[in-house]
């Protein structure tokens, strides 16, 4: 008698090591426990608002909304939010829980830097141990945020197997964890990886699409048409689009990276490219050859390299209610130039994703029509590796 | 017929892992030959997989380096085709889910009783997703092993009681690779065990030394060992073969022994 749980569709579930199951059902029954529990939800609602900078503007951006002639483009800044990205949304939440379940230590793993970030401004903020895994190529490309982390308290560890980028910072993650569980909460930091962690991660995310319909209805007295979002694993995506499920009319679309392009090797666009796996503890779409060995994907993008897509964004795609698209490099890069240039804003080079599929959408709809693209997060971190990618070397 | 049951009978069992194709398969194929001539009771063959998550930095080394050999799953099934003229103790593959899933469960799972591979061990397949591949297994003789680990409190009698061909107890926290001490307390795991299952069970992780295989199998039905080995092929390479039938037959004697 088995009862797989934490199903999307066909997609999820919890493929782990016999050694993490126990530690996996306590932390599904703990959340059960809390996540409805008043005293619980006012300590979390305090940390977002006083702490984090809660609820992030919804800023109508009037001069590219003019300049692309198209549809209304509203920005939901949850670069604005405390260290930087939507990633602190999760990071409270967790890090709460962790503290409540008797936890001392949280581990975490890193892609650009940004779920780092937050996970070590936790623990300093909770007195918590912090160790932070993350890919040795991304320690490089992200040498800001690894100093960040330091200087929060946290050991970082350069993970140096495999392509020594995100997917391997979660396995060095995941075998860290099934070494020290007593003390140790995984903090992961997407909707992905074994049930439940994809609904809780979804859950402490879906504030963003809370937020974005209260707001939306207050300036526009009605919903958006469409919701863009980048996807890596997914959780700013999850979170901008969880609310707007059940709203049909709304357009819900997530922007894959498509690297050097979906026709190259160089692509971490899991859903144009992949196909259905079993990996880090959840079946859903992964980047893979015909073996099932995972694919060494590549994107610009730190957080977007990655070769695999929650759970509930492979259902998404199954049910045909989101739509994902691949945006390459250049895209990606031209539309963090452009966003620069014409609203002032430094967005991180993930959502510069979900703002380059924006500029080639907003023209071909109406004026009447309103788009929202969820800028996840500041692109402070990724000057230095734009400017090497236009041929230009900075010293930071 | 399985042949599991034949490495446990009236003797303490000697467990052999090898990765397939480190450093590549006419290696593995002597090193098999080796270990079986020198009392391994079962083997247990590695299907690389790029990104193993369960596995410490030696197997993970072995799984690299097979994979950037060339190896594919399909040359690893003429691999056991070829072993099976002469080899006849068990062989078990030991692997992760997405490279059974992705071949085709149905398929995989058909053509290793086809071959004559006796058992598959799946470390991130637990308890409650086992429904994944089991219902096949069962289909075709194949037995999908459970594994125990020291975290599994509440959950030995529930995991034992559906348990196939042997129980694979973990003995430690954390990756596979050699540990100078075992701390987990594997009697009483061992006794819940025996109140739910006729089914046999061995004790991997951690073990490199004869008087360790000996301590598991005075607890258990025997010893299973991996990077101890797999330690022996990275420091020999095409040459490793001997030099593991050394290995194997000082841990089988001690085995023996108990």
């Amino acid at each position: 008698m088995t009862n797989p749980k934490g199903r999307f569709g066909i997609h999820g579930g919890q493929y782990i090591p016999e050694t993490l199951m126990n530690a996996v059902i306590e932390l599904e029954e703990a959340y059960e426990k809390y996540k409805n529990d008043p005293e619980f939800n006012k300590e979390l609602t305090a940390l977002l608002n006083d702490y984090a900078g809660r609820p992030s503007r919804l800023y109508y951006a009037e001069k590219m909304t003019r300049d692309l002639g198209g549809a209304k483009i509203y920005l939901k800044r949850e670069d604005l939010n405390h260290t930087g990205a939507h990633k602190i949304n999760n990071v409270l939440g967790q890090a709460l829980l962790a503290k409540k379940m008797g936890k001392t230590r949280l581990i975490a793993e890193t892609g650009a830097g940004q779920h780092g970030v937050a996970t070590a401004t936790a623990a300093a903020l909770m007195g918590m141990e912090c160790v932070v895994f993350m890919g040795e190529e991304d320690t490089i490309r992200q040498a800001l945020n690894v100093y960040r982390m330091k200087l929060l308290g946290a050991t970082v560890v350069p993970v140096k197997t495999g392509t020594a980028t995100l997917k391997d910072a979660v396995s060095e993650a995941m075998r860290e964890w099934t070494s020290r569980i007593d003390d140790t909460h995984y903090c992961l930091g997407s909707v992905m990886g074994p049930h439940p962690f994809p609904t809780i991660v979804r859950d402490f995310q879906a504030v963003i699409s809370h937020e974005i319909k209260m707001q939306m209805l207050e300036k526009e007295g009605r919903l958006p048409d469409a919701v863009i979002a980048c996807v890596g694993g997914g959780s700013n995506a999850i979170g901008s689009f969880y609310h707007f499920i059940e709203d049909k009319n709304v357009r819900l679309i997530g922007c894959e990276a498509a690297g050097r392009g979906i026709d190259t090797f160089e692509t971490a666009a899991t859903i144009a490219t992949g196909k259905l796996g079993i990996f880090h503890g959840m079946k859903s779409y992964f980047c893979q050859d015909s073996d099932g060995q995972i694919a060494p994907v590549y994107s610009i993008s730190a957080g977007l390299d990655y070769p695999g897509v929650g759970p509930e964004h492979a259902n998404l795609h199954d049910t045909g209610r989101a739509e994902y698209v691949p945006v390459t490099d250049e895209e990606a890069v031209e539309a963090f130039e452009y966003l620069a240039k014409t609203e002032g804003i430094i967005a991180a080079i993930e959502s510069s994703h979900a703002v380059a599929h924006a500029i080639k959408l907003a023209p071909t709809l109406s004026p009447e029509k309103i788009i929202v693209i969820t800028i996840s997060g500041r692109g402070d971190k990724d000057c230095a590796a734009i400017a090497r990618y236009r041929g230009e070397n900075i010293s930071e | 017929m399985n042949r599991i049951k034949n490495a446990f009978e009236n003797k303490k069992a000697f467990i052999a892992f090898i990765t397939c194709g480190d450093p590549d398969l006419e290696t593995t194929a002597k090193v098999v030959r080796e270990a079986a001539k020198n009392g391994a009771d079962l083997i247990e063959l590695g299907i690389p997989f790029s990104d193993p998550t369960a596995e410490g930095p030696v197997i993970q080394g072995a799984n690299l380096r097979a994979l950037s050999g060339g190896v594919k799953t399909d040359m690893i099934f003429d691999l056991v085709k070829e072993l099976r003229t002469d080899v006849t103790i068990p062989m078990v593959f030991m692997t992760y889910a997405n490279v059974v899933f992705s071949y085709g469960a149905e398929k995989f799972i058909g053509k290793c009783s086809e071959v004559g591979i006796d058992g598959i061990i799946l470390p991130d397949l637990p308890f409650e997703e086992k429904d994944e591949f089991a219902p096949i297994c069962k289909k075709y003789d194949v037995s999908l092993i459970s594994l125990i680990a020291p975290t599994s409190a509440g959950r030995i009698a529930m995991i034992a009681k559906e348990a196939e061909g042997f129980i694979y107890i973990v003995s430690s926290l954390g990756v596979t690779g050699m540990r100078s001490e075992i701390k987990t307390d594997l009697d009483s795991i061992v006794k819940v065990v025996r109140e739910n299952t006729k089914v046999p069970c061995a004790i991997g992780f951690g073990i490199s030394r004869p008087e360790q295989a000996a301590n598991a199998a005075r607890v258990s039905d025997g010893a299973i060992v991996g990077s101890a080995i797999v330690k022996i092929i990275e420091q020999y390479g095409r040459d490793a073969a001997p030099h593991v039938g050394e290995y194997v037959k000082s841990m089988k004697d001690a085995v023996a022994s108990v």
